[in-house]
């Protein structure tokens, strides 16, 4: 189980929260104007990497708000995390909390 | 390769079994190939005996990163059924289910196939009605699934608590006589054995590390952690690593991969006569033939590449099994572990053409691609050694998530993904 730490809240386990994908995947400034393949992108295609992933949770059952998350999905060792809006972060181990 | 018969056997048992040899030979890669499979699995390994068997495609080499069945091969709980809901992934995994039934006299080695009958439980008026829409949908098109009463599932599974005190009691049940297990090994090295004897070369500790195009964009061959081999045509079957492995041809995937795991308890005598799936409990169970009983938990909820999951998942998974089941409860477990899965959007494979010419795929299996290993690599050869799909795998093209003509087996409530 992780250890998640809510921006707001501080580390609480894993089950407190949930889990809401890729982060910084941008909603179309024109929906309109998008092509198919656009769309598709933007619906169904994630970076699944292998390696620094950044991510949403949120924090069902404690805030119930919304952050992100640096975690590097081989060892699943969280290098940050950090409020919505906020860039995502350079993600060297200088840059890490925990 | 020997074969195995009756007279063969005989032969061996009074030898002492010296004279067996390896079951497929090491090979080096060559600087060409007419195609070239990347993951020896058994999705694979699959493709690449249908090639040389169907198509005549003998000049074929299966590149895997680590040793034969080591990934999601190696690690499901070797379930099989094909009574999915809708019509093209019914086509899809009845096409594999058939093929089971005669696999170990095809392949001429014992994939222990054996139809035990796979049950599949309602705890809710919701679990029924998607269970019976699931049965009268798979009947009309010609694929057996029956429903159960509960007292008709403790008849058929008496180990089974339909007590009236659970917390989901079971209201009734699916049940498709023709599913069960095979041995998931078996499987991989009786396609490796056959498609080597037909000439194929199986390539273990061979990483891709990257792909070569033409000016005109088309696959010329692949960078490997052994140099450079030639190809016009290949075939990525990564599971769980396909969006790395695909992301080195410049694609990328509406897949996700997550840990999936599974557990093992201490062999016992047979108690358990079937398979039992609830995907309202996530409880998924059966014995294997050495004894212990095999355990299929959920996922995490996150994109993880670590082949380990959190223990609250199997913890979750092993409190429903000892309600359905109380004799479990004092039963240890042996091992447990994880596999990657690749989930689609939409929660049904992707098996075809790539925007790249000569480059295929076939992935996106998520929680259930064992069933289908050999139906899948049937259509995944005919797909390569022709440059366009079989009819069951059109409709399963990557460009459905373009075109929005989706196979949603994830509404589908009483899937198990």
């Amino acid at each position: 189980m992780l250890l998640l730490t809510c921006p707001y809240c501080g580390p609480r386990a894993e089950i407190e929260f949930r889990y809401g994908g890729e982060a910084h995947v941008a909603r179309p400034a024109e929906p309109d104007a998008l092509s198919d393949a656009a769309w598709s992108e933007f619906l169904f295609v994630r970076t699944n990497p292998k390696g620094i992933h950044a991510e949403r949770w949120n924090h069902a059952h404690g805030c119930q708000r919304w952050f992100n998350v640096l975690r590097d999905s081989v060892t699943d060792r969280i290098v940050r995390s950090y409020r919505i809006g906020e860039p995502r972060p350079d993600p060297t181990p200088s840059g890490a909390r925990s | 390769m020997r074969r195995f018969s009756l007279l063969s056997l005989l032969r061996e048992a009074t030898n002492s079994h010296r004279g067996w040899g390896s079951q497929w030979s090491v090979a080096q890669p060559k600087a060409r190939y007419a195609a070239l499979i990347v993951g020896g699995g058994g999705h694979g390994l699959a493709t690449a005996y249908y090639l040389a068997k169907e198509h005549g495609v003998r000049d074929v080499a299966v590149l895997e990163r680590g040793w034969l069945g080591g990934g999601n091969t190696g690690r499901n709980t070797t379930i099989i059924r094909s009574n999915y809901l809708q019509e093209e992934s019914g086509a899809l995994y009845e096409h594999a289910l058939k093929m089971w039934q005669s696999l170990s006299q095809e392949l001429n080695y014992n994939v222990m196939y054996s139809p035990r009958g796979v049950m599949m439980l309602a705890h809710s008026v919701h679990d029924v009605q998607s269970l019976k829409r699931h049965i009268y949908a798979n009947r009309l098109s010609g694929i057996d699934n029956e429903w159960l009463t509960p007292a008709e599932a403790k008849a058929f599974c008496p180990p089974l608590n339909i007590s009236s005190d659970l917390r989901y009691p079971v209201m009734g049940a699916a049940l498709q006589r023709r599913g069960g297990t095979a041995r998931h090994d078996a499987v991989a090295w009786g396609y490796a054995r056959a498609a080597e004897a037909m000439g194929v070369d199986i390539i273990e500790n061979c990483e891709v590390t990257g792909f070569r195009r033409g000016l005109d964009g088309a696959v010329e061959g692949v960078e490997t952690s052994k140099g450079f081999i030639r190809a016009a045509r290949v075939g990525v079957v990564a599971a769980g690593h396909t969006s790395v492995v695909l992301r080195q041809a410049g694609l990328r995937m509406p897949l996700e991969s997550f840990p999936l795991q599974a557990l093992v308890s201490e062999p016992v005598k047979p108690v358990f006569p079937c398979v039992v799936m609830s995907n309202a409990v996530h409880a998924y169970i059966s014995q294997s033939d050495k004894g212990e009983l095999v355990i299929g938990a959920g996922t995490d909820q996150y994109v993880s590449y670590s082949q380990q999951g959190g223990l609250h998942i199997t913890t979750h998974t092993l409190e429903a099994i000892c309600e359905l089941f109380p004799q479990f409860s004092r039963m240890r477990m042996l091992r447990n572990w994880g596999g990657i899965v690749d989930v689609t959007p939409d929660r049904s494979p992707i098996i075809g053409k790539t925007p790249v010419p000569g480059l295929f795929v076939n992935c996106g299996w998520g929680t259930g691609g064992f069933k289908a290993t050999p139906g899948s690599g049937h259509v995944f050869a005919h797909t390569i050694a022709t440059g366009e799909p079989h009819p069951i795998n059109a409709p399963f093209s990557l460009d459905r998530f373009r075109t929005g003509r989706l196979i949603d087996e994830a509404a589908a409530a009483a899937v198990a993904h």
